[in-house]
């Protein structure tokens, strides 16, 4: 069976400093995703696809890894934790407009489709859950090296269907990789609900079929994932093979910027789900513990504009990619054949 | 120099490199203890034990996928499938993943991994296990497809196909596994992964050609010397990138063309080549480029009659050559 953390309060022994960290690292991600939707709806990014809602545990498990020696195969709503890690909100800014600078492909790819190989985020395409197997190749590796690193990977319920959802699960149980699976189930798939996807409601029951730990969390609790990302990267690490976490999340936007979720949905959820925000209730939690004063969101917040008005104005002063570009970088050589 | 097996040869060339160096790898379904359905990697998982020489599940994106995470993490790994016929599961994680990696991420990241498959037929191998599906990846930028028809270059081409930094397809005809035959130096050497050989010199038929049917073309050739006609034959190696100026001297200077290939014609390596003739090569012709390669049927059929029908053979090869002569 599943071990269910989902209800799990209070500080979950974390200090304020940490708590107050995570706050940080939610907020600077969803003000990033908010302005990234504003520059679509303005015209001046054709695409984005959101991590708001997930940004909990995303923050989490970027906050207990180690960047640049932990692998990381995210899959494209993990702004948050590509934030945690290192890469910055102009990277993705220059990302979302197609300029040359793009450290995640040069204006090639669209936007959320993170890669940073000093920090060993995995370059990742647009087909769905075949990150996995990339995590379990790169903890395969470590493994025979004797390194202690652990790959981390994500995908949606959705990604969890596709057939290397189960052979990276069954392959790193096989040999006990350090692999920690995250689904971020947010119970839909751009419009298919969670019970057109699966049979029974939670993923991590599917953990018991490869012999190892399945863990759901409550996505929306920042401090439960936070322990649940600590305990299963710890548990990993220490070479006690893979573990397979759902966090179940809500997505607080339609599934992109092309998509219209009212057309699915009916509005009364939709106006349900948002007053639910994780961000906005982890900010009342942290108040009522006393781990924010009066006023430390309302500057947190300023500050962390300022870091995204300046990173806005710069990728938008920065140049486009040369066309005849498109040609280089398919093999070493560069020759365009 | 010793005389090895085309199936030796792949064998030397892959052990010697996991001599010289510890981050080469090979993933693949009974790799391990019986060391292949071939026999391929026999006796390497004696000498480098369990997780080098890894018996991989029986799940084909899986071996891919986890063969390029391991790159990624600085492995030369080899994925061995067992059948080209069955590469099919495999090709999102060739394709969409293996392909793209460097393009992707401008440069950022790069797949160092080889795919091995045995292909083709001829073996009563009959619809999935006689295939030849190159085509499939030479449609691919970002891949290199080679195909080695002798010993020597089996050696060498996977040596520098290990060493290479890109995605390499390496497919091996199984018909040739042990029946072809030839000189292989001991020790080191590497043979480039896009250049085409000429490996008989001729300057009145220029036929292109690779794996297997490099041999039924050759015995051809030898047909025709007494009527005083001499076949120019270019074992094309490189699928993908094609050695397109080889291509060109020859097409050039013999001015007839003949294209031979195992697999059906449409859309496949011989449509490639002729048109590259097409377009580089008009003023030079003396007679239309003629194809030669499988009939458009699913597969190879199993009984023996069928088979024969549908392979290319050293009769079907003169019988082209002649009538190029007469043209
Ligand atoms: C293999 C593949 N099929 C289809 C798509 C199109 N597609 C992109 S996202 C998506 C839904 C994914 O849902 P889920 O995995 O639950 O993640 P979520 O978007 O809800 O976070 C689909 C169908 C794709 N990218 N890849």
């Amino acid at each position: 069976m599943a071990i269910s953390e989902t209800d799990t309060r209070g500080q979950a022994g974390l200090d304020a400093e940490t708590l107050r960290a995570l706050y940080r690292h939610m907020l600077r991600s969803r003000l990033l995703d908010e302005r990234l939707w504003a520059l679509n709806r303005q015209g001046r990014a054709p695409f984005w696809i959101s991590g708001m809602g997930h940004e909990a545990v995303q923050v989490a498990f970027g906050m207990n890894l180690r960047p640049g020696y932990d692998w990381v195969a995210p899959y494209y709503r993990d702004l948050g934790l590509t934030l945690v890690l290192g890469m910055t909100p102009k990277d993705h800014l220059l990302s979302a407009l197609a300029r040359a600078d793009d450290p995640n492909s040069g204006g090639r790819q669209m936007p959320a489709h993170y890669g940073c190989h000093r920090l060993n985020i995995i370059t990742t395409g647009s087909p769905v859950g075949t990150q996995l197997l990339h995590a379990a190749g790169a903890a395969l590796a470590a493994r025979m090296r004797g390194e202690d690193s652990v790959a981390f990977t994500s995908m949606g319920e959705g990604g969890s269907s596709e057939g290397d959802f189960h052979e990276a699960l069954n392959f790193a149980a096989i040999h006990k990789l350090a692999v920690v699976f995250v689904v971020e189930n947010n119970g839909f798939a751009i419009s298919v609900p969670w019970d057109k996807q699966m049979p029974t409601p939670d993923v991590a029951d599917r953990a018991q079929a490869y012999g190892i730990p399945g863990v759901v969390v409550d996505g929306e609790d920042p401090m439960a994932c936070f322990r649940v990302a600590r305990d299963t990267i710890a548990r990993a690490r220490s070479g006690e093979g893979p573990v397979l976490v759902e966090a179940k999340v809500l997505r607080l936007t339609s599934h992109s910027s092309d998509d219209d979720q009212r057309r699915y949905r009916s509005a009364e959820v939709l106006e349900a789900e948002k007053l639910r925000d994780c961000l906005s209730r982890f900010r009342v939690t942290l108040e009522e513990l006393g781990v924010l004063s009066a006023g430390d969101a309302d500057e947190m917040r300023a500050e962390l504009v300022l870091e995204l008005d300046r990173a806005t104005d710069e990728a938008e002063a920065a140049a486009l990619p040369e066309p005849e570009s498109a040609l280089r970088h398919v093999l070493a050589d560069g020759d365009g054949t | 120099m010793p005389t090895k097996t085309y199936l030796e040869a792949i064998r030397d060339g892959i052990r010697e490199e996991m001599q010289r160096d510890e981050r080469v790898m090979i993933l693949g379904e009974d790799v391990g203890a019986k060391g292949g359905v071939f026999g391929v990697t026999d006796g390497l998982q004696k000498e480098f034990g369990e997780w080098r020489v890894l018996d991989s599940p029986l799940a084909e994106s899986c071996i891919v996928g986890v063969a390029i995470g391991a790159a990624l993490n600085g492995m030369r790994p080899i994925a061995e499938i067992q059948f080209q016929d069955f590469i099919l599961p495999a090709v999102d994680q060739i394709v969409s993943e293996a392909a793209k990696f460097r393009y992707r991420s401008n440069n950022d990241w790069n797949v160092p991994m080889v795919v091995r498959a045995p292909f083709g037929g001829g073996v009563h191998g009959a619809l999935y296990h006689s295939q030849s599906i190159e085509a499939i990846f030479c449609h691919i930028p970002g891949l290199r497809v080679v195909v080695p028809s002798t010993p020597y270059d089996a050696k060498g081409m996977i040596v520098a196909a290990l060493r290479d930094p890109d995605p390499v397809m390496y497919f091996e005809h199984k018909r040739a596994y042990r029946a072809v035959k030839g000189e292989v130096p001991d020790g080191e050497y590497t043979v480039p992964l896009d250049r085409a050989a000429v490996v008989r010199e001729g300057a009145d038929i220029a036929v292109f050609t690779y794996g297997m049917m490099v041999h039924t073309v050759l015995n051809a050739a030898e047909r025709l010397v007494p009527d005083g006609f001499e076949c120019e034959v270019v074992d094309l190696r490189a699928l993908r990138p094609l050695d397109h100026d080889a291509i060109v001297a020859s097409a050039r200077k013999c001015g007839k063309v003949l294209i031979v290939q195992e697999a059906n014609l449409a859309v496949s390596v011989s449509s490639e080549v002729a048109a590259i003739i097409a377009q580089d090569c008009f003023e030079h012709l003396d007679a239309p480029v003629m194809r030669l390669g499988g009939p458009e049927i699913p597969a190879m059929p199993f009984s023996p009659p069928l088979e024969q029908f549908y392979l290319v053979t050293p009769d079907k090869v003169e019988t082209s050559l002649r009538e190029l002569a007469a043209y």
